[in-house]
């Protein structure tokens, strides 16, 4: 019988917990389709928002801006972190090399920020939107290393021995054998990267340089909440989380399929 | 002849091949700079902005002076009060993840660190709408017949919340991993000894699930201590932590040399704090049976 109740009553705080994650997401979302945009009343449903938003010429710039910084940024740290994934998983990985690979998610994006900022200032590197590409690459190097990482976990390397021992080139037997293999694993890590990218302010934010040619998406949207509560934010925040929500929830299906089989 | 080469290539080298331009980028770009952050906080300030290449240990000297070691101690406690908090949700949540049926764990757990992966300036701008003077919950609460909007927003009690609501999924998925492998038949036999529930949750599943617990608080604390957006946007700029002084010593004030020491600062507790978790792990992994 306690045991029944303890049950219950540790369900209903789970169940709690998932309102306290969810429900303010859940608001904005509401909030974005209500004509009054603000929470005052609920005065009927609109999608005026979202055609303020695609009338924002600011915005449009501001959406390509991010959208060619993740691209870059995810094509290069998954060719670089797949590879640095495969290097490590081949051998024994020891404590430096471990702490190497933790080290971006960890550190504070403020020192991240502050370090790349002092970094080119002092090589003289232009900032602009390919400086925010080097510095996005640092921690999504990372992030990609560590998906891979997981999926090689179950590999077996003998696969790799085989097609060496049969005359295949290093080269050909990572295009037709270990690729092949990780590619899940490899294009999950891919969405996370992106998703990463096209929602990571402070490190743009710091490495842009001035100007709305390199304004990212987040830079702007951090503006517009510092310039107050705007119905308009509420239909942005729908659109980015629906976007991250599904890129990421389709890495996790990638990831899962594995596990099940 | 480009086959010939790789060929050759004994198994360390091709292993140093393959991990060379990952660990390259991260010399170059996070190591490199991380140094010179380090070096530039033993330099004086230019007179303009810049930095005059004369040692000093005077930036760390200010950096404990009494205005400014008050914020360093304040975003520490802000930290730690946001990571009591979160273990406090976190446990309970992650103990229900872990006895729910096996095959909705991998998707409960996928519930909650999805917010995790969204954009996290959006998910702190949701707060603003609930908790400000016009906000849903005051608003709610003047329909319940009170008559003063209570102050919920840029305050502590709004940073804490904030933080709390960033990182309490690190917390569960640590937790949840040390608890999803402890093993049953230890519980089993508590029981069957006669030990009751809470005793048995005290002396055995508390216990060997430390290093988890351990684990997400390093997490949350250290993610705390160096945030910059929650305690800008929910604090409103009139509690400071350590990630906006520093902010404004690169944007603002322009002393480059002062917010580097204080980066180094919270550089170097970060560690301190990793290198401790490690121990732990390492100390309670070598105590485990075999």
């Amino acid at each position: 019988m306690r045991l029944g109740r303890n049950h219950a009553l540790l369900n209903l705080h789970l169940a709690l917990v998932y309102a306290f994650l969810y429900g303010p997401i859940l608001v904005l979302v509401a909030l974005s389709f209500n004509r009054a945009g603000l929470p005052t009343a609920w005065t009927g449903f609109s999608l005026r928002w979202y055609e303020a938003l695609a009338g924002n010429e600011s915005i449009r710039q501001a959406v390509v801006n991010t959208l060619i910084v993740a691209t870059v940024s995810t094509l290069i740290a998954t060719a670089i972190g797949t590879l640095l994934a495969i290097g490590v998983e081949r051998g024994r990985s020891g404590p430096v090399l471990d702490a190497a690979l933790f080290a971006p998610m960890i550190i504070p994006d403020i020192v991240l920020a502050i370090a790349l900022l002092s970094f080119y200032s002092m090589v003289k590197l232009s900032l602009g939107l390919h400086s925010i590409v080097l510095s996005h690459v640092v921690f999504n190097i990372a992030f990609v290393a560590a998906v891979v990482r997981t999926r090689l976990k179950h590999f077996d390397w003998s696969v790799v021995e085989v097609s060496a021992d049969l005359g295949a080139s290093a080269l050909t037997t990572f295009r037709l054998v270990t690729l092949p293999i990780i590619f899940p694993g490899v294009l999950a890590a891919a969405l996370l990267a992106f998703t990463l990218s096209v929602d990571e302010f402070i490190i743009a934010y710091f490495t842009s340089g001035a100007g709305p040619s390199s304004t990212t998406f987040p830079i702007r949207i951090y503006s517009m909440i510092r310039f107050g509560v705007t119905p308009e934010i509420n239909a942005v925040a729908t659109i980015v989380m629906g976007v991250s929500f599904t890129l990421v929830l389709a890495s996790q299906r990638l990831l899962g399929e594995r596990r099940r089989s | 002849m480009s086959r010939i080469p790789l060929r050759i290539m004994t198994p360390a080298l091709r292993r140093a091949a393959l991990m060379a331009p990952g660990l390259g980028w991260l010399a170059l770009f996070l190591l490199v700079p991380c140094l010179l952050v380090f070096a530039l906080s033993f330099f004086e300030r230019g007179l303009y902005g810049g930095v005059d290449y004369v040692f000093t240990l005077e930036n760390y000297r200010r950096a404990l002076e009494p205005l400014y070691r008050s914020i360093l101690i304040n975003s520490a406690w802000l930290a730690l009060l946001a990571t009591f908090v979160s273990a406090l949700i976190g446990y309970p949540a992650a103990y229900a993840i872990a006895k729910a049926p096996a095959r909705w764990q991998s998707a409960l757990l996928v519930l909650v660190m999805l917010p995790f992966w969204s954009n996290y300036l959006i998910r702190t701008y949701a707060w603003i709408v609930l908790l400000n003077r016009e906000g849903l919950i005051n608003r709610a609460l003047a329909e319940l017949g009170a008559t003063q909007p209570l102050p919920l927003l840029y305050n502590d009690f709004a940073i804490v919340l904030g933080l709390v609501y960033g990182y309490l999924p690190f917390m569960v998925l640590a937790i949840y991993a040390s608890l999803s492998r402890l093993d049953p038949a230890l519980l089993e036999q508590s029981a069957d000894l006669g030990a009751s529930a809470i005793s048995t949750f005290l002396r055995i599943t508390l216990p060997l699930t430390l290093p988890g617990l351990a684990a997400g608080s390093v997490f949350v604390f250290v993610l705390s201590i160096g945030n910059f957006i929650t305690p800008d946007l929910l604090g409103g700029g009139r509690r400071l932590m350590v990630g906006n002084l520093i902010y404004k010593q690169f944007l603002s004030a322009r002393d480059w040399p002062f917010g580097s020491s204080l980066a180094f600062l919270l550089i170097a507790l970060m560690m301190l704090l990793l290198f401790a978790q490690a121990v732990l792990v390492r100390r309670s992994g070598g105590e485990r049976p075999a």
